[in-house]
């Protein structure tokens, strides 16, 4: 194939990718989107295999069928409540094979290029292994907090800041030693070697810094990262493809992380830097007065006299994989002639559109699902709210209380509705650590157990 | 353990505690009813429908009141005139009764009561909280008085609540004032819209002004700051220039009027009199009053308790027992407030009671527990409406924590000025090919800047996943690099091969499950 045959193919690709990621903005068109995206990929590797420098066909068909395998079984097994586990170790595979892909690129010698073309093509080699590393380490601890592996909450060394700034300086520092190596006509892999040990624990430190709420934000910046990973390997290999490709990702999971972030009204920095809920100004208003509980009939009784029902879910839905339930329930009042709709906040569960995925999952339709700014004046109108294992995205003291840590947070004003019903395990707090008013509200009524078998007894006593 | 239903002895008084439905689900929880044969007869309830259920019938009063260990009754317990007996005698020694007492009111009663070592349940003191509002008999009945005042209203009015533009003439609706917008005003408000009526409420109550416009109802303002909510959701005596104006929008609006149902009682005081004569005077010839507090003395100066009477043409209506007269209604709800209240009394379901005072709702409700006056209880918790405290918190200004040593527009400017001089210091030394990538690189990031801007909220996740098996494109990097003869490059590259197309395979292929399940 010549050369500019595969420039043209790569170009197709780069518009596949593009129309990919634009066909993913509605529902409509997402399933065309994902093809696009097959398609674009299928032509981008086709393309590069028979551009005439490969020739280890063997281990390149064997080393594509193998991981494919795992992929497909992985993707075919995986259950939608652990989607964001998946996602992050995925995007460890992307950041590994950067690390990887800048390694066999540093240490082939066939490319002969030199002054300052080959200074910029060492530090390409250099930023590319470092945000591959990070990328890799650090999704690698989000997958182990999401799987539960590791402990959710933020792990606070003391001085991290510093700590981060430090293996800052020092990944610097080797930067500077390993092009003047280079330059000497030296074998650098040593100092390399370090920054890499340097960027696997700046990864490791960064997300055990932050806490299991933020995980959302975390996703989508691993995601980010992920993507201009593949971007610097652009730039090393000269590859316009890589470059566009790892460009589109990066910024979409920027955009995404700022998406996220503005829904918990927090600074991306802030995230970043990690120690959720340690910085609050004062002391928040102490929680006092009495939760009423209310059983599974009592709930089912006032589910029949309501009219509009709203369904708020929160990571508890998915923990107890309750969401089938919930769409049994849904779909009885449906038939019952009332109105149902669920009300999504952006940050609920563990990863960007969690919730979405999982009420899709129970058939759910995605018509009655919305978002939190499309529902939230529509409250005064409700009878019955069911907050399903939802804390700090339910929590009025975001609002009100301008020293609770969630301060400014948007959240969904369930409480502006006649009845809120909030399921929960027990009266423990959120993972922000944050008491929540909400549940000692006069309007507010608690169905406490597992968040499963209570839907489940509720929806026998509709039944009957 | 057994329970008793007396005839209510009371004269006029046509209810009865409980109903052939409300029997059945008590019998559900494991105890025995009895009944004074005739005891629903004036809320058309025949001895045979209670006996359908299970209920036993006795004939007499006496056994009736000593076999049982529980009685459920409607009023406090008086003077049986044909057996010449008080009520509260009548009982055994350690029985339970659960019926309205009125405590404060009836001191006498409480102190026979406790020496005849009974254990008594008031049904007026349960305590005003969300869980004890199933088993708020003054709720229920309220409720009821309200819809009777206008139904009686209506009996006196000379003309129609709607108005009408018919062939003889255009007929103009009714205008009642509601005074008091609790249960029994709600319930009056919502009652004279039903029959087409114009609605205006006073309340001193602020909060309930929400409540007043959810009901079609037109709320009368006082251009006065005052809270007048006491605890417990009742209403508080208010100031005397609050009373004033008050009085001064009353007089106005009562020559406007039609038809005034009055509903004010602050809790162990007697009515506040808000219509005064002058006001009565000068109401249309042909108005109404309905005084729902003539029990207590009237918010009317004119009201006479338990009669209707007609001072300067205008009719006053002053009974007091309006739930009596929609005795089946009331009695059906009565019982089923006892019901609850019986149910809470026995979480076991084994047919026993347990008065446990840890509980608060029993613990208000309990007036005399084995003999030992418990009234007044101590005052219940509140559940927490947002305490003042917390508003004082919102209003105080936060302290700026930290000064920025920077002024603001260089903040501003600085990022904008060090992109410049990064992308300056670029363009100055790099070669041709890099700015051709570069070029590449900040065109494609505007492009996923756009592209991504508009997806919705519910695809974040598969976009996500898909994201991650596009950026796995970084498999191409690693393809070029296969065929070297070092064979460190070459496993290098295969393993990244291995590692990038798990993710493409898995990223596209779960991303296309995922949107097979979204559905409309």
């Amino acid at each position: 194939m010549s050369h500019s045959l595969v420039t043209m193919s790569y170009i197709v690709a780069a518009i596949l990718f593009i129309l990919s990621l634009s066909g993913l903005s509605n529902q409509e068109t997402a399933r065309k989107g994902n093809y696009y995206g097959m398609l674009g990929m299928a032509i981008a590797i086709i393309a590069t295999t028979f551009s005439g420098s490969v020739t280890a066909f063997g281990i390149l068909v064997a080393a594509l069928i193998v991981g494919g395998a795992i992929g497909a079984k992985a993707a075919a097994k995986v259950e939608m409540t652990q989607m964001p586990e998946l996602v992050a170790i995925m995007h460890s595979l992307v950041g590994m094979a950067a690390v990887l892909v800048g390694y066999a690129n540093f240490m082939d010698h066939a490319i002969s290029i030199s002054g300052v073309e080959k200074t910029i093509h060492e530090v390409e080699i250099y930023i590319g292994i470092l945000i591959g590393a990070v990328t890799f380490s650090g999704s690698v601890i989000a997958f182990g907090k999401l799987s539960e592996k590791i402990s959710g909450k933020p792990l606070l060394l003391p001085g991290r800041h510093w700590l981060n700034l430090l293996l800052l300086i020092a990944a610097i520092v080797l930067g500077y030693v390993f092009l003047q190596q280079t330059e000497a006509g030296g074998d650098a892999i040593i100092p390399l070697a370090i920054m890499t040990g340097i960027a696997l624990i700046f990864g490791v430190h960064m997300v055990m810094a932050i806490g299991g709420a933020d995980m959302p934000v975390v996703i989508s910046m691993l995601n980010s990262y992920s993507g201009w990973a593949a971007a610097a390997t652009g730039f090393m290999l000269s590859n316009d493809l890589l470059i566009v490709t790892g460009a589109l990702v990066g910024s979409s999971g920027a955009i995404l992380s700022y998406i996220m972030c503005r829904a918990m009204n927090r600074h991306f920095l802030s995230v970043i830097a990690g120690g959720f809920g340690t910085s609050s100004g004062g002391e928040s208003a102490a929680i006092e007065g009495e939760v009423q509980p209310v059983t599974a009939e009592e709930t089912a009784q006032l589910l029949k006299e309501a009219k509009n029902v709203m369904i708020i879910p929160g990571y508890g839905m998915a923990v107890a994989q309750a969401q089938h339930t919930v769409n049994e329930i849904t779909k009885l009042l449906r038939d019952k002639g009332k109105k149902v709709r669920f009300g999504i906040h952006p940050v609920a569960g563990r990863m960007p559109g969690h919730m979405n995925v999982l009420l899709a999952e129970a058939k759910v339709p995605y018509d009655i699902v919305f978002e939190m700014d499309e529902i939230n004046d529509d409250f005064p109108n409700v009878d019955v709210s069911i907050v399903i294992g939802a804390n700090d995205i339910v929590n009025p003291s975001a609002l009100n209380d301008p020293n609770s840590p969630i301060a400014g947070m948007p959240v969904i004003e369930c409480w502006k509705g006649e009845t809120t019903i909030v399921l929960k395990r027990s009266m423990a707090s959120g993972y922000a650590g944050v008491g929540n008013p909400l549940f000692v509200l006069e309007n507010t009524r608690m169905l406490f157990g597992d968040a499963n078998a209570t839907m489940q007894a509720v929806l026998k006593a509709l039944k009957e | 353990m057994k329970i008793g239903i007396p005839k209510e002895i009371h004269p006029g008084e046509k209810r009865v505690a409980t109903t052939p439905e409300a029997a059945a689900q008590i019998i559900k929880l494991g105890f025995s009813i009895s009944i004074e044969t005739g005891a629903g007869l004036n809320a058309n309830i025949s001895d045979e429908a209670y006996q359908a259920t299970g209920v036993e019938i006795v004939n007499d009063t006496q056994v009736l009141w000593q076999q049982s260990d529980i009685i459920l009754k409607v009023r406090a317990p008086e003077h049986n005139q044909t057996l010449d007996k008080d009520e509260a005698d009548l009982l055994s020694p350690g029985a339970c009764l659960i019926s309205f007492i009125w405590p404060a009111q009836n001191e006498a009663l409480m102190q026979k009561l406790a020496n005849n070592q009974v254990t008594v349940l008031a049904m007026d003191s349960v305590p005003r909280m969300s869980r004890a509002q199933k088993l708020d008999a003054l709720s229920s009945m309220a409720n009821i008085a309200g819809y009777r005042a206008i139904v009686e209203a209506a009996q006196f009015f000379g003309r129609f609540f709607t108005g009408q533009i018919t062939a003889a003439g255009k007929i103009p609706p009714a205008k009642v004032l509601v005074i008091g917008a609790g249960v029994a005003g709600l319930a009056a408000i919502g009652t004279a819209k039903g029959m087409g009526a114009i609605v205006r409420s006073f309340d001193t109550r602020p909060e309930v002004k929400e409540q007043i416009e959810s009901m079609d109802a037109e709320f009368l303002m006082l251009d006065f700051k005052e809270e007048g909510g006491g605890t417990g959701g009742y209403a508080k005596t208010m100031s005397k220039e609050f009373i004033d104006a008050e009085m001064a929008l009353f007089a106005e609006q009562a020559k406007e009027v039609d038809i005034i149902v009055t509903t004010a009682l602050i809790p162990g005081k007697p009515a506040p009199k808000l219509i005064t004569a002058a006001m009565v005077e000068s109401m249309k010839p042909g108005s109404v009053i309905v005084d729902l507090a003539a029990e207590q003395g009237g918010n009317c100066e004119l009201t006479e308790k338990n009669q209707v009477v007609v001072r300067h043409d205008v009719t006053l209506i002053g009974y007091t027992d309006l739930p009596s007269r929609l005795a089946n209604q009331s009695s059906q709800l009565y019982a089923t407030n006892l019901r609850h209240l019986l149910t809470e009394l026995c979480p076991e379901k084994n047919g026993n009671i347990n008065v446990n005072m840890e509980d608060e709702v029993i613990r208000g409700t309990t007036v005399i527990k084995e003999g030992k006056i418990t009234w007044p209880p101590p005052a219940p918790k509140l559940s927490a409406s947002p305490t003042p405290q917390n508003a004082a918190a919102t209003d105080t200004p936060k302290e700026s924590t930290k000064k920025s040593f920077l002024p603001a527009f260089v903040k501003q400017l600085l990022p904008i000025v060090t992109a410049g001089l990064i992308l300056f210091g670029i363009g100055a030394v790099a070669p041709e090919s890099f700015m051709t990538h570069f070029t590449v690189f900040v065109l494609s990031c505007f492009v996923g800047y756009q592209v991504i801007w508009n997806v919705s909220h519910s695809l974040h996740t598969p976009l996500m996943s898909v994201t991650n098996a596009i950026s796995s494109i970084i498999v191409i990097g690693a393809i070029v690099q296969i065929s070297t003869a070092n064979s460190t490059v070459t496993i290098l590259a295969g393993l990244a091969i291995l590692l990038a197309s798990i993710n493409i395979v898995g990223g596209f292929f779960v991303t296309r499950r995922m949107l097979e399940m979204f559905r409309k």
